[in-house]
Formats: structure tokens, C-alpha cells, sequence
């Protein structure tokens, strides 16, 4: 980040400082240029900064499971809904909602090996970190009621993503509707 | 006569925005100010190849997204002097400017020798000439230390030109998402990817002395705290509780990370010695509490609170003790970051469904909103004060802008591609 400091030093004392400087030892070691946001990891050869790249999630899978029974694809079957969605900066399961979370509820009970991750998401409004904190609270309220009607906790994991992983891009009501949500996932 | 020719050409000014294109990105300055001092950068004479980055247009677009100044556009140049003999600084009185600066390039098989002058164009006084060599890679950087040597001379205040920003970049590809932290030159150049994952990545943090960066990783489907240090890629997992591991933050003398978990039921403020790993908790209520972030003298760390019915910003000693509320106004403000002096604190207020970027002054606690966003989030301080960086939204896609501290000027630093969020300013 800096020049070389004795040469800085000088030209700032001397107007017009003849003397060439030349900038060597750490300044040798600058990044080459890899511009563009694509800049692979890989093409950083200087030394100075170097890239980590996360492989895609391991031991837990996401997705609404490959072996679940036929009610979960019956529209007219309250487990064919997996999402829950709430209002702004609200955590409360919304009453029309309330058959889905019970549904799920009773067919976790009657299967205790089955598990579930309860995904809780935010709108794009306000602040990243506090969204993390409000996805939380909506899966939470979802693992509150399940637990009530006889799920046990180890059938139950909570993760939230905020407002990092919206279902619909796009700012505005309809957007933010669909994103204000708890995913209920089966393992 | 030169009054009126100067109301004239200022007008013209505001009227053209100044863009820099480079590999997919823009910055664009948003939002001119009126108190803005005249100046005029003219293209350095070059001698022998000098690649593609053009001086003083580096110097100007500093200089001009700095709020301060207001760059003459080069086409309104009368004449374009690179040695100081050469001006008439009739000609440039007469374009309303107040100071000018001219140099040269020479380019000397890989290393380049930059000379220039600054002058003050009402009295032709010399304010300031220097010289100085760089190596082959290092134009861009040599450009930025001349437009913080012209705005530390004329202003009396650092310039924060020649320093970094991290933020996260996420876009699809081939269907599926793909985020990046990286960390760039605060003009947004040299974008280098430190991290990627197919899940989010957030939060990215500097230490003080800017060597690591700490950051939250979902790759493994569950958040994560990471320190990764720049120079070697290594990186360290510091926090992996149950729930929510975030809102990384280093203590002034970076031996500490304040963050946020939940593992104890509600998200609260914790801090962690990074040294052990020892966890002392801050604060303990059934309230969400998260986004801590210390004062400069480490005595205290802000954090955002629900304990009150909405998000408010509450102040609590570093030891732990009573938090004390600091905002009242609106019904959303959230994420605080000090000032590098500790005077004033940024933070995002939302009223009536709109979030903007706001100041708060620690002594008078007076609120100054910054911005005229609707969706203004993360604020991050220049590491001289003088700017707020923030993500807003910008025809529904994430943008990286700027905001003067007296929100007279904002510039936009945008992606050709996907989003860009989660800005921090490197210290």
C-alpha cells in the first residue's frame, strides 16, 4: 500500500526531487491486475493476497426429499406446501398457515426418523445482519409449534439465511412477500 | 464577466456526470455538490508506453467523487500544459477554476518516473511539485497517492484514495448462484476474489491493521465465522455454535471479535478472544440483538436491539454492564458503525418502509440522514471519515455508493454483473 517510505520522505521535503527512487522489496511484490469480477483464485501468482474457495455444502442435502409419500405432491394436501411466508418484520405464524405447520407437524410425529431443516428467510428491507436475526425468529416460531404437537427436537434443525437467498429477485411487495418465508426441508 | 462565465460552466458541470468504465465497472458520481472548489487535472504529457491507465483521470475521479472538488472535463480545456512555463493562467481563470494541476509520465522499461505541480490558478503560486517513481503495476496506485498529496494539501485532511474495500458479489451462473468476497481498490479496481462459495458469504470485517478479513460462510449450510488472511489465503473457522454465528467485528487492538449467536436462545452480542477462543457474553435479553460494533477506543461496542418493540441502536461497555439506549428517532435504525474518531455514528434508519444511510453526532445526538435511497444498507466509514460506503438499490440490483459525511456529494460504484452487497471500508 505504500510507496517506498524514504523516498516518499525525500519528496515531500524537496520540491522537485530529481533523485529516481526506485520502489523495491515490498512494493515488488504488488498484485498483478486480475480485474473483473470474475478474477479466478487461481490467477493470483504474486503472493499477496490469496483466494479460498468453499466447495458446495457437505453431509446435509436441501431439497423436499425423494422419498416422501404421495400427500406431498396433493395440492389438495396441506404437506404439498412447504413454504410458510409471514408479514414485515412479523415472526408469527400467520393463521391461514397454521393447518401447514400442523400438518407437517403430525407426519414428522408419525415418522420420528424423518428429519426436517425449517430455512427462515427476510425481505431485502433493512439491515443483513438483522434479517439473519428475524429469519431465525420465523423458523423458530415454526420449530415452537411443531415441538408443541409432538415433534421432537432432534427432527428439527434451524438455519437462517436472511436476506441472502431470495425466492424472487426484484424489490417491491410481490417480491418481498414471497421472501419473507420459513422453507420447511426435508432431509 | 468571469463571474457569470463561472455560474455558467458550473451548471454545465452539474449537468454532465463524470463515469469511469473499467472491465464491467462504472463509478458514477450520483450527486454533485454545490460548495464543490473548481479544479482543473490536466492530462499528464507521457513519454514511452504507459499502458492503459490515464493519470489524470484517475486523479480526477478521485478528486472529483471526493465531494470537495468539482474536475474540469478535459474537452473544456482551452489548452493542455504539462510544464509549468507553459500556463496561462488567464485561461484557466477565465474557465472559473481555482487550482490546476499539471505533470508528466515517463515511462522507463518498467518503471515509470510521474512528476507534477499543483498551482493555485488566481495567483499562479506553486503549492506544491513532486516526483516520484513506481514500478510496472503500481500507475494506478501512484495516482491515487497524488490525488491524496492535492486533497491533504488543499483541504488539510487525509485523503482515503489509496486504500482497499471488501464486499460481496453474488451471481448466477448456469442457473446456480455463486458468491464472492473480494476485496478491490476503494475505486472498485483490482478486484481480487479471497472467497467463494455456491452459499452466502457475508459480514465481511477488516482487522486494524487491514492484514485479515473475518467474514460469515453458509457453505456447509450453516453459518459460519471465518479470519482469513489476506496475504497467505489461510483461513481459521473461529465460530461454528449452533444457530446463528454473525455480525463479525474486530476490536480496535484486533485481539477480539465481537459477533453475534444464538446459541443460547435469542441472537446476543458476545465477545470472542481470538487468541483462545474464550466467549464472554454481553448481553442477555429475549430480544434480538445483533450488528455489534466497537468504538475506536475499544471502550464500548453499539449494537442493534429489538428489546423496545422495533430495532433500535443501544450502547453497552466492551466488559459488559447496562446498554443504554442511543436512537429514538423513526422506527428502524439499525447496523451503527463509529466514525474512525468516535464523533459520529452511521447507521440505517427506516421510516415508513424506506431505509436510508444516517449520521448520528455522539455529542449533540443529532441524526443527519445521508441519503434518499429506499433500500440504503451496511455503511462503512472512509478510513479519513470523510465518506460513508453503503449498499443501496439500484433498479432492483445491489450497487456499492458513496455519501460524503455532510451528504452533499454520492457516487455509484456499479457491476456490469449481478449484485454487489456487504461493503466494508478497509481501515
Amino acid at each position: 500500500m505504500k510507496f517506498n517510505k524514504t523516498c516518499l520522505a525525500l519528496a515531500m521535503t524537496a520540491v522537485f526531487l530529481t533523485t529516481g527512487c526506485s520502489s523495491t522489496d515490498e512494493e515488488g511484490t504488488l498484485a498483478e491486475s486480475t480485474q473483473g469480477t470474475d478474477a479466478s483464485t487461481s490467477g493470483l501468482s504474486d503472493g499477496s493476497m490469496s483466494g479460498s474457495q468453499f466447495g458446495s455444502g457437505s453431509g446435509m442435502s436441501s431439497g423436499s426429499g425423494s422419498n416422501l409419500g404421495p400427500e406431498f405432491s396433493d395440492p389438495n394436501n396441506p404437506l404439498s406446501k412447504q413454504t410458510i411466508y409471514f408479514e414485515l418484520d412479523s415472526s408469527q405464524v400467520k393463521q391461514e398457515y397454521v393447518p401447514v405447520v400442523a400438518a407437517h407437524a403430525q407426519y414428522l410425529a408419525s415418522h420420528p426418523n424423518q428429519h426436517v431443516i425449517l430455512a427462515g428467510h427476510a425481505d431485502e428491507r433493512g439491515s443483513s445482519e438483522y434479517n439473519i436475526a428475524l429469519g431465525e425468529q420465523r423458523a423458530k416460531s415454526v420449530e415452537r409449534m411443531m415441538r408443541s404437537q409432538g415433534v421432537t427436537a432432534s427432527q428439527l434443525e434451524i438455519v437462517s439465511y436472511g436476506e441472502e437467498k431470495p425466492a424472487m429477485s426484484g424489490s417491491g411487495e410481490s417480491a418481498w412477500q414471497m421472501n419473507r418465508r420459513v422453507e420447511v426441508g426435508y432431509q | 464577466m468571469i463571474l457569470v462565465i463561472r455560474i455558467l460552466l458550473v451548471g454545465l458541470m452539474s449537468a454532465v456526470l463524470s463515469v469511469a468504465q473499467a472491465e464491467g465497472l462504472t463509478i458514477e458520481i450520483t450527486k454533485g455538490s454545490q460548495t464543490a472548489v473548481p479544479i482543473a487535472i490536466v492530462p499528464f504529457a507521457q513519454q514511452g508506453s504507459i499502458g492503459n491507465v490515464k493519470i489524470s483521470d484517475v486523479v480526477s475521479s478521485d478528486l472529483g467523487g471526493s465531494g470537495f472538488f468539482k474536475t474540469l472535463a478535459e474537452d473544456d480545456m482551452l489548452t493542455k500544459p504539462s510544464e509549468p512555463e507553459r500556463i496561462n493562467f488567464k485561461d484557466w481563470q477565465v474557465l472559473g477554476q481555482d487550482y490546476m494541476v499539471i505533470g508528466q509520465v515517463v515511462g522507463n522499461g518498467g518503471s515509470y518516473n510521474i512528476q507534477f505541480h499543483l498551482f493555485n490558478v488566481q495567483n499562479g503560486q506553486l503549492l506544491m511539485g513532486y516526483k516520484l517513481t513506481v514500478g510496472g503495476n503500481e500507475l494506478r496506485r501512484a495516482a491515487h497517492h497524488i490525488s491524496d498529496l492535492i486533497y491533504e494539501k488543499l483541504t488539510g485532511r487525509k485523503g482515503a484514495f489509496n486504500t482497499r474495500i471488501a464486499y460481496v458479489t453474488s451471481a448466477s451462473r448456469g442457473g446456480a448462484k455463486q458468491y464472492m468476497l473480494q476485496v478491490a481498490d476503494a475505486d472498485g479496481f483490482n478486484p481480487r476474489t479471497i472467497a467463494e462459495s455456491p452459499e452466502p458469504i457475508m459480514a465481511p470485517a477488516w482487522s486494524p491493521d487491514g492484514s485479515k478479513i473475518a467474514y460469515v460462510s453458509f457453505h456447509t449450510k450453516r453459518s459460519e465465522i471465518f479470519v482469513q488472511t489476506l496475504a497467505s489465503g489461510q483461513r481459521e473457522s473461529v465460530s461454528s455454535y449452533h444457530g446463528i454465528n454473525g455480525a463479525p467485528a474486530f476490536s480496535p487492538d484486533g485481539s477480539r471479535l465481537a459477533i453475534t449467536l444464538s446459541k443460547d436462545g435469542s441472537p446476543d452480542i458476545y465477545v470472542l478472544n481470538l487468541a483462545n477462543k474464550g466467549l464472554t457474553r454481553l448481553t442477555n435479553s429475549l430480544a434480538i440483538d445483533t450488528e455489534p460494533s466497537w468504538s475506536p477506543d475499544g471502550s464500548s461496542i453499539v449494537f442493534t436491539s429489538d428489546q423496545g418493540g422495533k430495532p433500535q441502536l443501544y450502547l453497552i461497555p466492551a466488559t459488559g454492564g447496562k446498554a443504554s439506549r442511543l436512537t429514538f428517532q423513526g422506527d428502524y435504525n439499525a447496523r451503527g458503525r463509529f466514525s474512525p474518531d468516535g464523533r459520529s455514528l452511521a447507521m440505517v434508519t427506516g421510516n415508513g418502509g424506506s431505509y436510508k444511510i444516517a449520521v448520528m453526532d455522539m455529542a449533540s445526538r443529532t441524526v443527519n440522514v445521508l441519503t434518499d435511497g429506499s433500500l440504503d444498507e451496511s455503511p462503512s466509514f472512509a478510513p479519513n471519515g470523510s465518506m460513508v460506503l453503503f449498499a443501496a438499490n439500484k433498479g432492483g440490483r445491489s450497487v456499492l455508493s458513496a455519501v460524503s459525511t455532510d451528504g452533499a456529494m454520492q457516487q455509484k460504484l456499479a457491476f456490469e454483473r449481478g449484485e454487489v452487497r456487504e461493503p466494508a471500508w478497509a481501515p
